[in-house]
């Protein structure tokens, strides 16, 4: 749309490809260490920690509302249940 | 089979699979070049049409807000999935709220965690709210909002223990604000057929000033709904794993 085009805070497209390009290395790095990471519970921060960077990527690539789903849902929500599903099964094995 | 045919079963899976997929990239259009109509019709119109400048809102509370009443009842199911398997089994018993209870006592949050999560709460609630009202003005909407303020009942749980939790958010409350969230949304679309209207229409008035956070009729309405549904679902789902892991223990 024309009034996005007038917008003062339009970042320059090639700052905006360096910035795209980066997240997405970083996602795919932290991608692989959550599949290389063995212990649970240290599992679930690494995979915490990818969720923000998802989050990050959503917004990069100019999709605010999915990025802020993604903060609460993958940062957020999905390490929370993991933890607890932890925990329980750390009760049962007492 | 032995691990040497494993390892070329896998090597020519995998490079028909690589195959495929550059094939299928060489056929995409390219990066940042959309080719489609419905976006650029949807930007052109959605601002007239509905008083929304949350175009994504207006997409998904309106223009597809059919498809959205199925998402919403994939989330109301997941909860109530959850909430059946999660409860207490014939072999299990509740450890008795006050009685001699180490386990619901530890372990205790360190003073740090207590402090930013009471500082936390306040802000989150309203954060929640912002965005679960508006939906029709900025990219947020029911969906975000609720998820937030589901996270504040997580933080009362880290700064407390599970009984203030549970006293903030006891279950059958809970399952009732769900289902009015979830109901409420089903029903904005009947009163519309009850109007003579196709299910979901926009009755409401939308206003004049595009963006307001009055406008834009039905869609600011649903996104209440769905950011009360979401968020009640969310706080079930965390609530009832939360009384699995520390009140429900195996008797037998």
């Amino acid at each position: 749309m024309t009034a996005v085009a007038a917008s003062p805070y339009l970042v320059p497209s090639g700052l905006m490809d360096v910035l795209q390009v980066t997240v997405l290395v970083l996602v795919a790095v932290t991608a692989t260490a959550v599949a290389l990471t063995r212990a649970p519970v240290r599992q679930v921060v690494v995979l915490s920690v990818y969720g923000l960077l998802l989050a990050v990527l959503f917004l990069a690539f100019q999709a605010p509302d999915v990025s802020l789903s993604e903060l609460t849902v993958g940062a957020v929500g999905l390490p929370a249940l993991l933890l607890l599903g932890l925990a329980k099964m750390r009760e049962r094995g007492k | 089979m032995t691990a040497r045919q494993r390892r070329w079963m896998f090597l020519a899976a995998a490079a028909g699979l690589v195959a495929f997929y550059l094939w299928g990239l060489v056929r995409l259009p390219g990066f940042g070049h959309y080719p489609g109509p419905y976006g650029d019709i949807i930007n052109r119109v959605a601002e007239g049409q509905t008083r929304a400048t949350g175009v994504v809102s207006a997409v998904n509370f309106e223009y597809r807000g059919f498809d959205t009443v199925g998402e919403e009842f994939i989330l109301f199911s997941a909860a109530l999935g959850v909430s059946t398997v999660l409860r207490r089994l014939r072999d299990e018993a509740e450890i008795p709220a006050g009685a001699d209870a180490p386990a619901l006592e530890s372990p205790a949050p360190s003073e740090a965690v207590r402090q930013s999560a009471l500082l936390f709460t306040g802000p989150i609630v309203v954060m929640g709210w912002y965005l679960a009202s508006h939906a029709q003005t900025s990219p947020s909407g029911g969906f975000q909002g609720g998820v937030v303020l589901a996270t504040a009942f997580i933080l009362i749980y880290l700064a407390g223990q599970y009984l203030v939790f549970e006293r903030f958010s006891p279950v059958s409350a809970t399952e009732a604000v769900g289902a009015v969230g979830a109901g409420g949304f089903a029903a904005i679309g009947l009163s519309a057929v009850f109007l003579g209207l196709p299910y979901l229409s926009n009755f409401l008035p939308k206003g004049s000033v595009p963006g307001a956070v009055s406008s834009s009729g039905t869609i600011a309405l649903i996104s209440f709904f769905v950011g009360v549904e979401v968020a009640a679902a969310f706080v079930l789902i965390v609530g009832e794993l939360l009384e699995q892991t520390l009140l429900i223990r195996r008797t037998g």
